[in-house]
């Protein structure tokens, strides 16, 4: 893409009278882009002025520029003061519970479907294309559309409010799968053969050959998961009725509701919004420091 | 499968098992739950069941209330695929085509991908808010009284506007990836042959977009229907009332709210038949798009 501006560049030098014409459409290029930052930055960073303004000062005038003094006092609420209609959850325990979601399903999701597709790829197995269709279909029907009976099969199981209950169905879901079937494939055959010669079972091939070759892939699709993990909202809505395992972004679902209240106190809106942005902000810095990583995994993993 | 794979029989079973049990219990035993449960009729007391044939579904198709959430959701489906492809796509371009400030501009596009879409929705009904919403007030001055909750169009134009902004960065991440995969000799050629930048997008850029934009329409598409649940259960505050929903959200209040299991049971069914026939479209489409690229 360079190159390109480059000889842009070469054949305006050439026309004297061209110049301020291509000057002119970088100012519009840049322009443009910045159009399109600013309606991406300017809602969350217009939400954390507001932060700083008194729960009174964000009830008569709503989101506000600027800054007061109240941020931390804001934030500390969030994080240490007990809210719900139970009075039990403190953002500290939902930002827990928030990553306990995101990494178990990251790691589990990973773990089990690395270990399919090994199996799939690698093992003269008379079932395995079998295997994989029946994996595979799992990839036709988001938990969305199957969610009732998802609840009843959890409730049935009694793993309703549990951990597992909330991370395991989540997994039923081939995506993974699918991914590292497809890397495995790309990896040369010769591989195996050496490995096999050098008197390598399939044990230590896998751990010691295939789990490092696959490094990048699995730093990729572990943010993709994380954060997929880290958002859902459904399912854990459904499945967690205790409040002592909400995660931050079941928890917006209460803020909503404890915000559209009408009664006489003011709404602890100072609050709301800071925990609204805490809940954004472990997925967005590891999408931002990741983000090699992550444009790799979401390019190469959603097909 | 490869050629020189491994014979043992009891280690691929054992690395299998973990995911088919899973998918088993809480995939394969949900999905055929909904089928049977889509042809009885539930008890709203709990106290068993009558097979009713395909009367669930008949009753939907003669309901006026799901025909209009199904309008609604089409409407919805378009709006945001349209907009968040439109406006991504202008925006991959130019990020394409600059070369200061490159990488920053593509941080800051795409980072709003990590937020949850029930925060985008809850920030939402910050700007949308009845008082002082910004946006609210924007609308106002233009002489258009915006009710969020209340009137079904202001609720409508919310939902879309905070679901394509959610949207966008997906749309600009694949955008620019395929821009950038397009080879640098096709490029060069196109500028000698073509002087006008226009021109030269839509006769050589867009085509060769054409397999990623085919691809992004049907994630979105997905993304209208499914993932955009939160959005809409934030905006409408969990009451639905009298504002639009979609197809996805109406199978969750009918099944939790309404307590009505075989209706919405049959609504799934159909969700499902739908997802399945945009999936089969989108691995045809895969399969074309691994040729051009």
């Amino acid at each position: 893409m360079a190159d390109l501006t480059q000889s842009d560049g070469v054949l305006s030098a050439t026309t004297s009278r061209q110049r301020p014409r291509i000057k002119l459409r970088h100012i519009a290029d840049h322009a443009i882009l910045m159009a399109g930052a600013l309606l991406m930055v300017f809602p969350v960073v217009l939400v954390l002025m507001t932060t700083s303004f008194s729960d009174a000062d964000i009830a008569k005038h709503g989101l506000q520029l600027g800054f007061e003094g109240n941020m931390l006092e804001n934030f500390e609420a969030a994080m240490f003061e007990a809210s719900g209609f139970t009075k039990t959850i403190t953002g500290t325990r939902m930002l827990m519970n928030s990553m306990i979601l995101g990494l178990g399903f990251a790691i589990g999701k990973i773990v089990i479907s690395m270990m399919a597709a090994y199996a799939i790829v690698y093992f003269r197995l008379r079932f395995a294309t079998f295997a994989f269709w029946i994996i595979f279909t799992t990839l036709l029907l988001p938990l969305e559309v199957r969610i009732l009976p998802s609840y009843e099969a959890i409730q049935s199981l009694g793993l309703a409010n549990t951990y597992t209950g909330l991370i395991v169905p989540l997994i039923a879901s081939a995506t993974g799968t699918f991914f590292f079937r497809q890397f495995f494939r790309s990896i040369p055959e010769e591989l195996v053969e050496a490995a096999r010669i050098d008197g390598a079972g399939p044990v230590k091939f896998f751990i010691d050959i295939l789990v490092p070759l696959s490094r990048t892939m699995i730093a990729a699709i572990f943010i993709i998961m994380f954060v997929y993990g880290w958002n859902q909202y459904l399912w854990p809505t459904l499945i967690t009725t205790d409040e002592g395992l909400f995660t931050l972004v079941r928890g917006i679902k209460q803020i909503v509701q404890v915000l559209s209240q009408t009664g006489a106190m003011i709404p602890e809106y100072g609050k709301a919004l800071a925990l609204s942005l805490i809940a954004m902000i472990p997925p967005v810095l590891i999408v931002i420091f990741f983000q090699s990583w992550f444009v790799k995994g979401l390019t190469e993993s959603d097909k | 499968m490869k050629r020189a794979g491994f014979t043992t029989v009891w280690l691929p079973v054992a690395l299998l098992l973990p995911q088919l049990m899973i998918i088993a219990i809480f995939f394969y035993w949900p999905a055929a739950w909904a089928v049977q449960s889509s042809f009885y009729l539930q008890d709203p007391f709990g106290f068993g069941s009558t097979f009713v044939g395909v009367e669930n579904y008949t009753d939907l198709m003669t309901n006026s209330e799901y025909g209009k959430v199904a309008r609604f959701t089409l409407i919805y489906t378009v709006l945001v695929t349209f907009f968040s492809l439109a406006l991504a796509l202008l925006l991959a371009v130019k990020a394409d085509k600059v070369i200061r400030g490159a990488k920053s501009y593509r941080t800051l596009l795409m980072w709003v991908y990590a937020i949850a879409p029930p925060v985008a929705g809850f920030l939402g009904l910050m700007f949308f808010d009845q008082r002082n919403g910004p946006l609210t007030e924007m609308f106002q001055f233009f002489g258009w009284e915006f009710r969020l909750g209340a009137d079904f169009n202001s609720t409508a134009t919310a939902m879309v506007i905070v679901a394509v902004w959610k949207q966008i960065p997906v749309n600009f991440i694949f955008f620019l990836s395929g821009l950038q995969s397009i080879p640098k000799a096709v490029r060069e050629a196109a500028l000698i042959d073509n002087r006008s930048a226009t021109g030269r997008f839509w006769d050589v850029t867009f085509p060769l977009l054409a397999p990623t934009a085919f691809f992004l329409l049907i994630i979105n598409i997905t993304y209208a229907l499914f993932d955009t649940f939160g959005i809409v259960d934030t905006l409408v505050r969990s009451e639905p009332g009298n504002n639009p929903v979609t197809l996805v959200y109406k199978v969750f209040v009918d099944g939790f709210r309404g307590n009505d299991l075989g209706g919405s049971s049959a609504q799934s069914v159909i969700l499902m038949i739908l997802v399945l026939v945009l999936t089969v479209f989108q691995f045809r489409l895969i399969e074309r798009r691994i040729h051009y690229t």
